[in-house]
């Protein structure tokens, strides 16, 4: 439904005011996308993945969201799902990191920043794991580490593809180093996931920087990212303050990522779970039964074969 | 090593130590002009000097860690290689069209045996820290590193990193030639190596830059060197949103040797002279030196298999947090 048609049946009923759309908006009955500043019917921009109808803009989504769009109906399990980040270096800049964490986990209702768990994509079983950037900006500490590891190490023991969907400032600072040697426990996580010769693949989204994109974002298989996501390594700004000159409009988007050679494709949100599905078959070995063998091969295989 | 013929570069809290010693050398002046002996009063001065020194680097906070962390009179990699072993040669490039002085490297012979040594490399004045960009190493340096880890684990030669670098470089060419994939493939694939690893924090430990030649079976550091998340000025402006700030973010991001040690991510602490590495480089590389080869019979007694699994252990354990069963 167009907003035009909504608006028409709406004054057929002969309900609505100025302040009745305000209130819509803010009900969240409606959506303004902010790039193109159209207005869309929340119902039919979430069946459209939240990606904007008029100009196909990708509304930042979170990871609840994120999980049911990717991972099909009544198969997501949750894991280590009790993991609680702690205050390990007693820190305070303006704000003390403990109350920082208690204020954000009951304002987003998530333990910390990442959601990990098993599903099935298109009844391909997966590892996934959903960053939110709601959490302190998708920043990686302790348990944003731990979780990740241990999914990567229950997929290479389950032997399962993994999937991560990126979504961060970086390193968290209130963990000092903690947090830094996260990026090298991961990367350990999936030396030994890629040793098995299994698949993984990091879909980045916006924003994806730091230390995620020095560590797991960036060790992909097979690197997907969202159209025009920000991922970088550094900064727009700092590489300005280093460059003293002006950059490239598209610096750091995915599309520059792509022409660089950094990121294998990118897909649209709205293909993601069917681009995801196509590479995890595309992946696996050929099995006895999905491709045919003529009979007379079999027939002469079974001669050929000694008793 | 640094020439000491050099002026000595003062850190503030280094003036009444030099105070007390030109104080020293004045009374001698003056006592050789008047043919006084004063041989008493300078032995009681110098003991006080000594002990000075030793009070004033006992005590350094981590902002001041950091300035000595960053003192351009600091040994270097290349100060240590050539300090430590018998014979090196260097080797360059990345094969993959770039040959980055910010990271150097080579073949070298510690105590009798071969060793690969590589680490980032400052500038040794104005001019060479241009042409080495103040040891902050880009895509090219970092597979630059990880082809001579590559080589060193094809002829079983152990690999002996030295880090010492504010960052990884943040420029243009560094993010179009893919920084966040360079450091993310040294961090997996250090994992694989079979020969043993030994990292030396010997300056500056500036976050993902150093950690991209970080990951080994032991982590040392020198007592005055640093290892950050991010560097104090960034973490001010962020976190406190005031560069004034960075005295109290190098304190409160725990980024000294002792708190490393503390927090499980340090296994080694190497005591440095006193009065920090730069006033006696040569007592620095010797106390280096025994530990790389005291931990590398270590090492030795172990396979391969068994070092990869140490180092994987070693770094799985890092993390803090709390679980709660449901
Ligand atoms: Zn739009």
């Amino acid at each position: 439904m167009s907003l035009f048609d909504w608006f028409a049946n709406r004054q057929k009923s002969g309900s609505t005011t100025p302040q009745g759309q305000e209130r819509e908006i803010a009900d969240g009955l409606w959506t303004k996308c902010e790039a193109c500043g159209a207005l869309t019917y929340t119902k039919d921009l979430r069946s459209n993945q939240m990606v904007c109808l008029e100009c196909d803009h990708h509304i930042r989504i979170f990871s609840d969201e994120r999980i049911s769009q990717m991972i099909d109906a009544d198969t997501w399990v949750a894991i280590d799902e009790g993991l609680q980040p702690v205050d390990p270096l007693n820190f305070r800049a303006r704000k003390a990191y403990i109350d920082y964490i208690r204020d954000t986990q009951e304002k987003t209702k998530l333990a910390d920043a990442v959601q990990t768990g098993l599903g099935q994509i298109e009844g391909h079983p997966i590892a996934l794991g959903v960053m939110d950037f709601r959490f302190m900006g998708g920043s990686m500490g302790s348990v944003v580490g731990e979780k990740l590891t241990r999914l990567i190490e229950r997929a290479t023991q389950q032997r399962l593809p993994v999937v991560i969907v990126c979504a961060s400032g970086g390193a968290r600072m209130q963990e000092g180093m903690l947090s830094l040697m996260q990026m090298a426990k991961i990367s350990g996580a999936l030396q030994r996931h890629q040793e098995n010769r299994l698949l993984y693949i990091p879909v980045l989204t916006h924003p994806t920087t730091g230390g995620v994109t020095a560590s797991f974002a960036m060790l992909g298989d097979i690197i997907l990212a969202e159209p025009k996501a920000m991922i970088a390594f550094a900064g727009r700004r700092v590489v300005e303050q280093t460059l003293r000159e002006k950059l490239p409009d598209d610096f750091q988007t995915s599309e520059y990522l792509l022409q660089h050679g950094l990121v294998d494709a990118i897909v649209s949100r709205t293909q993601l779970k069917k681009t995801l599905a196509q590479l995890i078959r595309l992946h696996q070995p050929v099995s006895s039964t999905s491709h045919v063998v003529p009979r007379s091969s079999i027939k002469a295989l079974t001669k050929i074969a000694p008793d | 090593m640094p020439t000491l013929d050099r002026k000595p570069i003062l850190l503030d809290f280094e003036k009444p130590l030099a105070e007390l010693e030109s104080r020293i050398g004045q009374i001698r002046e003056l006592a050789e002009e008047n043919d006084v002996d004063v041989t008493e009063q300078i032995r009681h001065l110098e003991a006080k000097a000594v002990q000075l020194r030793q009070e004033i680097f006992s005590s350094l906070s981590a902002a001041q860690r950091l300035q000595v962390a960053r003192h351009p009179r600091r040994p270097s990699t290349f100060d240590y290689i050539q300090a430590i072993s018998d014979e090196w040669m260097e080797l360059h490039g990345d094969r993959g069209g770039y040959d980055d002085p910010a990271v150097v490297g080579g073949v070298a012979r510690l105590d009798g045996r071969p060793v690969m040594m590589l680490g980032q490399q400052k500038g040794r004045d104005t001019k060479d820290n241009i042409t080495r960009n103040f040891g902050m190493a880009s895509p090219s340096g970092y597979r630059k590193a990880m082809r001579l880890m590559e080589h060193a684990n094809r002829f079983s030669m152990p690999i002996l990193t030295f880090i010492d670098t504010p960052g990884a470089y943040a420029g243009l060419s560094a993010e179009e030639l893919g920084q966040g994939e360079a450091i993310a493939y040294n961090l997996r694939e250090m994992f694989r190596l079979d020969v043993p690893i030994i990292c030396t924090v010997i300056g500056e430990g500036g976050s993902g830059g150093a950690l991209g030649i970080g990951v080994g079976d032991r982590l040392m550091m020198f007592e005055h060197s640093v290892y950050t998340v991010a560097t104090p000025e960034a973490c001010a402006a962020i976190l406190w949103r005031d560069m004034s700030k960075a005295h109290q973010a190098a304190e409160a991001l725990k980024i000294t040797a002792a708190d490393l040690k503390g927090l499980g991510i340090l296994d080694e602490l190497l005591t440095e002279p006193i009065g920090g590495a730069h006033s006696d480089p040569l007592k620095a590389a010797e106390i280096l030196k025994k530990a790389l080869l005291r931990n590398l019979s270590e090492l030795d007694q172990m396979t391969g298999q068994q070092r990869r699994e140490l180092r994987y252990q070693k770094f799985r354990s890092i993390g803090v947090f709390a679980e709660v069963t449901a």
